[in-house]
């Protein structure tokens, strides 16, 4: 066969596309920006339901199955359709030839300077999700700045999501479950500390996150407050004061805490523009990418040999990233066996 | 700081059917906005009143659509329109002018 | 004296209009407080009315701030009130003269040419001939210029134009043909009786050519009386009640009158005085929202004008105060549109009185962060860093519980509400001892400024931190940042300051500058002063400013608001940042100093848990 299908991101999103393409027989060349791949699941610590370690999950991709290379570090400064033959340019100069493209270039994070009211960046405590994952990872020295041990966590839902006045109107699915997750595994760590979650809706949508949901407050006492944090601000002793109403008690609620977690949601991919230029595909109103039909070809991009697969698209788990590697591949087959006859 | 009173009436049941939600019916057609308050509560945490009385904003909204109209007025009449609970409204909501709205239909 | 019974419609209306006026007026000015009024005879007969009498000949007649701005709109309507005000004036001169009497009939001057034919009658008959017809020429051009406005209104740099009621456009159409007809008649005369002067007498000799001259000569007169009538009697219906209203104004402005939170009888005047130019239609940036924009104060004071007023202007204003900038004849219009709010209102039933306030304490200088301002902590965190850097010892008033400094309660017409709240804080800034208030927000500052009656210096903090600079107090590193300046309204042109912003900007940033510096400035869209603009309107205000101001080629955009970088946080793609923090964040520190930022005198205050 040797087609070769370019496939930007080393992501999961990527590794599982470049996996099962090759797998059918294709030629694969996996270019991904930064110098390890795995992309955000090689951040993490456990994911969710199973509290899988993330690092057993990235297992699954083996490099010595994939035909083709995996390039790294790799900086992609121009790509041209000509003839159904992409060229895509790095720079370093190398240019790179492939007869259909998969974009694999996932979300990038909330950046929460933008809530400047909740005091990340100003205040020592206030920590994003991500950077609690680090700390599970070892990679992050401490978690509180002075190095004691917390007594009082808050987590605080929906940041950078479901916030009109961030320009993030849409939810990003996966971070409730994240703040659940986070919790317990919190209170593995500090069994004596008092965790609290402060949501606007609990979105456990998927296979076990109500089990989950359930364990975390019946086994492990994490304490769930139906209220959206409008600011915070810092007392002498760094911890952090929550201002919050508790909605369901009808009443305003005052809360100092050590640590607060700021569960950031899913942006678009800060290549997408990018993407768009070079391309010509579409881009929903926030940026993500936009297959002409979501429901029934979510993999199929307006331009004919450009597909997606991933959270490029729009926020994901996980699974639903695998199932959409996957679907992309057949998606890619499809697409060549047109082209034959 | 004092709960809220329903001193002469028992039932706290709130009564659909008898309950008058015209009042909501009409703030909303004069503030549409107030429509898409999802009562996240953002606006009660951050209102500068509720540090000195017992005004809630997110309860008001919520009560004015259940036609729970006691007390509101009086409540309402404590905000001192700073406009910080439209700046964190994450939905968007004109809150400042629903008050505004719920106040004048209130009068009449 | 001679007579004619063409003279009646000139006559009688002229004399219903002057007797309307005069009731109207009457009226009006009983209608001032008696205060008010004294002022107006006190200063009757002093300088002031010689200096009222310079700007009524300055600005009703030439036009001079109108001129300024809007070039050929200044000269249509200077040809229109001088060239006419030089035609009643030289005409009666001429006709005293010529008829040897002091007094005469009114309408004897303006139908001079009709009864008074003799070639050198009188002295210096030629040169009035010459001054009259030059004149009649000017008024002629900017009835011509008045003409094209109305069909090609961009050619005189505005895209809109104010729209016309009936009597507005029989006043109108009276006044366009006014000049017209007026040149008909003499025109016409001269060519029978030779007693024009360059313009109108060859004109008369073409008119020969075609026109039966002598039969049409009568008609015209009487044509030109009609139209003069016509536009007497439709005046004081009309926009034109402008004309007569602003002499008025004028006078009673330098006696110091003006309109106030608690009187705006006076405000019928400005009203009145609105000429409906429609230069403020293009300034209002309600026009990126709505397809018709009832808004702006030429709309919206032809509605207070009827009694009918708009729910739209009233409430989506944002009291930006850009129409009341552009306005040439300087109307008062946020006051004016505060205090139909005001009207207009419920009063609630404020109990701000009986806050508890817990932290009255003794000061040197104060901060007064603002509302706001909680929700920016960066700016609270630069400013202590600067008050450390600065050494200067501040009571940061309101850390832990804000009350409103009332703007905004005056901004949606609540004046007796906010009288309440300014009394509290008043009471808490009083009973500190302090003798400086550094304030970070502008509304709080403006409101601070002028209406809190304070005995102490009041800064806002671009103002301090410029002091600061100046005085070597604090040293900034100089970076290679390109920033571009937003002023707020409530600072540029609400309190004139928007100079010293920018002296600390240019000592170590490279600042751009557009056409919307200082009191030209765009509003944010942010305003609590629209009080019925919905989030979607407000992000399309804000994308049209930073559109306008060119932010996008710049790498900060820097402004001393807190609602103003919230506001564009929102929608803006470049990084938003106040001033106060860019200058904290490139302060030299000084070597002896390792205290860390939290750590201040502020430690002694108490804690409310």
């Amino acid at each position: 066969m040797e087609e070769r299908i370019a496939i930007i991101g080393g992501g999961i999103a990527g590794l599982e596309t470049a996996s099962q393409l090759s797998k059918k027989g294709f030629d694969v060349v996996v270019l991904e920006k930064k110098q390890i791949t795995g992309g955000h699941v090689e951040q993490w610590h456990q994911v969710f339901p199973d509290f899988r370690d993330a690092s057993e999950v990235l297992k699954n991709w083996n490099q010595h199955e994939i035909s083709g290379q995996i390039k790294i570090g790799i900086d992609i400064t121009n790509i041209n359709k000509t003839n159904g033959l992409f060229q895509i340019e790095l720079r370093d100069g190398e240019q790179i030839t492939a007869n259909a493209v998969v974009i694999a270039s996932g979300f990038d994070l909330f950046d929460a300077h933008k809530k400047e009211e909740y005091g990340y960046g100003i205040y020592d405590n206030v920590i994003t999700s991500a950077e609690l994952e680090s700390f599970f990872n070892r990679k992050r020295e401490y978690l509180i700045k002075s190095g004691k041990t917390p007594q009082r966590i808050g987590i605080i839902h929906c940041v950078g999501s479901r916030d009109e006045k961030v320009g993030n109107p849409y939810c990003s699915k996966v971070c409730c479950i994240t703040g659940v997750k986070q919790a317990i595994e919190l209170k593995e760590i500090y069994p004596q500390a008092e965790v609290f979650c402060f949501y606007m809706d609990l979105r456990m949508f998927g296979l076990n996150y109500e089990d989950i949901y359930k364990e975390a407050q019946e086994k492990y006492g994490i304490q769930f407050i139906r209220g959206r944090l409008s600011e915070t601000s810092e007392l002498q002793d760094g911890t952090v004061l929550l201002k919050v109403e508790d909605t369901l008690a009808g009443k305003p609620l005052k809360l100092s805490v050590d640590l607060v977690v700021l569960l950031v949601g899913m942006v678009k991919g800060s290549v997408n523009n990018e993407l768009k230029k070079w391309l010509g595909i579409e881009l929903d109103l926030f940026g993500f990418i936009k297959p002409p039909d979501a429901i029934l070809q979510p993999n199929v991009t307006n331009v004919p040999g450009v597909f997606l697969a991933g959270a490029c698209s729009s926020p994901k788990n996980i699974g639903d990233t695998v199932n959409d590697a996957r679907s992309a591949v057949l998606a890619v087959e499809k697409y060549f066996n047109h082209l034959k006859g | 700081m004092a709960g809220w009173g329903y001193s002469l009436n028992k039932d706290r049941q709130i009564d659909f059917d008898a309950n008058d939600r015209s009042v909501y019916f009409r703030v909303i057609g004069l503030e549409p906005s107030l429509g898409k308050c999802i009562s996240c509560g953002s606006c009660s945490a951050t209102c500068s009143s509720a540090v000195f009385t017992d005004l809630d904003i997110r309860k008001i909204f919520v009560l004015l659509s259940r036609g729970e109209l006691r007390d509101l007025k009086k409540h309402l009449d404590d905000c001192m329109l700073c406009g910080k609970c439209i700046l964190v409204c994450p939905r968007g909501v004109n809150t400042r002018n629903v008050i505004l709205t719920i106040r004048k239909e209130l009068e009449y | 004296m001679e007579f004619d019974l063409f003279v009646l419609p000139f006559s009688l209306c002229l004399l219903y209009l002057t007797v309307y006026l005069g009731i109207t007026y009457y009226r009006w000015f009983k209608a001032l407080p008696e205060n008010e009024r004294s002022k107006a005879r006190q200063y009757a007969l002093t300088s002031r009315s010689l200096s009222a009498i310079r700007e009524v000949f300055m600005e009703s007649l030439l036009h001079r701030k109108m001129f300024r701005k809007n070039p050929l709109l200044g000269y249509m309507h200077m040809s229109l009130a001088f060239g006419w005000f030089m035609l009643i004036v030289v005409g009666n001169i001429e006709s005293r003269i010529a008829s040897g009497t002091h007094i005469n009939l009114p309408y004897y001057p303006i139908f001079f040419k009709f009864f008074h034919h003799q070639k050198d009658s009188f002295p210096l008959q030629a040169g009035f001939n010459f001054i009259m017809d030059l004149f009649l020429l000017m008024v002629l051009s900017g009835v011509v210029l008045a003409f094209i406005k109305r069909s090609r209104s961009r050619l005189f740099s505005l895209t809109r134009t104010t729209n016309h009621t009936m009597v507005d456009r029989a006043a109108l159409f009276s006044l366009w043909a006014i000049f017209p007809l007026r040149f008909l008649a003499e025109s016409l005369t001269s060519a029978q009786f030779e007693n024009g002067h360059f313009f109108t007498h060859n004109a008369g000799l073409v008119f020969s050519h075609f026109l039966p001259v002598s039969d049409l000569m009568y008609p015209a007169w009487w044509a030109y009386s009609t139209a003069l009538g016509v536009f007497f009697l439709a005046l004081p219906y009309s926009r034109y009640m402008h004309i007569p209203t602003e002499v008025f104004l004028i006078f009673l402005r330098h006696y110091g009158i003006k309109t106030t939170r608690s009187d705006n009888a006076f405000s019928k005047f400005e009203i009145y005085s609105c000429s409906s130019c429609g230069v403020c239609i293009d300034t209002c940036q309600l026009n990126a929202v709505f397809e018709k924009n009832p808004v702006p104060p030429s709309y919206f004071f032809k509605k207070e004008r009827h009694n009918m007023p708009d729910e739209i202007a009233l409430t989506s204003c944002l009291v930006c105060g850009r129409c009341q900038e552009a306005c040439p004849v300087g109307i008062n219009v946020n006051g004016i549109r505060l205090n139909a709010r005001n009207r207009e209102e419920i009063p609630g039933k404020g109990g701000f009185a009986d806050f508890q306030y817990r932290f009255p304490k003794k000061s040197k200088a104060l901060y007064f962060a603002g509302c706001m301002t909680q929700l920016t902590p960066k700016i609270k965190r630069s400013m202590r860093k600067i008050f450390e850097m600065a050494e200067v010892q501040v009571y940061f008033m309101d850390e832990h519980e804000t009350i409103c400094c009332g703007r905004p309660m005056m901004l949606s017409g609540q004046y007796g509400q906010a009288e309440e709240l300014i009394r509290k804080n008043k009471m808490i800034i009083e009973e500190s001892g302090a003798d400086l208030l550094i304030v970070s927000c502008p509304i709080c500052y403006k409101v601070f400024v002028d209406d809190y009656n304070l005995n102490l210096r009041i800064l806002h903090h671009t103002e301090w931190i410029n002091e600061l600079i100046m005085e070597k107090k604090i040293i900034l590193n100089q970076n290679d940042l390109k920033t571009v300046y937003h002023d707020p309204c409530d600072l540029a042109r609400g309190e004139d300051i928007y100079k010293a912003p920018r002296q600390v900007l240019k000592s170590f940033t490279h600042l751009a500058h557009n056409e919307y510096d200082g009191r030209q400035s765009l509003c944010c869209g942010g305003s609590l002063g629209g009080l019925k603009v919905s989030f979607e309107e407000r992000k399309k205000i804000s994308e049209d400013a930073l559109d306008r101001m060119k932010v996008a080629s710049s790498d900060v955009l820097v402004t001393s608001c807190p609602l103003c970088k919230k506001t564009f946080d929102t929608v803006s793609a470049v990084p938003v940042m106040d001033i106060a923090e860019l200058v904290a964040q490139s302060m030299k520190t000084k070597k002896a100093n390792n205290k860390p930022v939290k750590e201040t005198r502020l430690e002694n205050q108490l804690k409310i848990y």
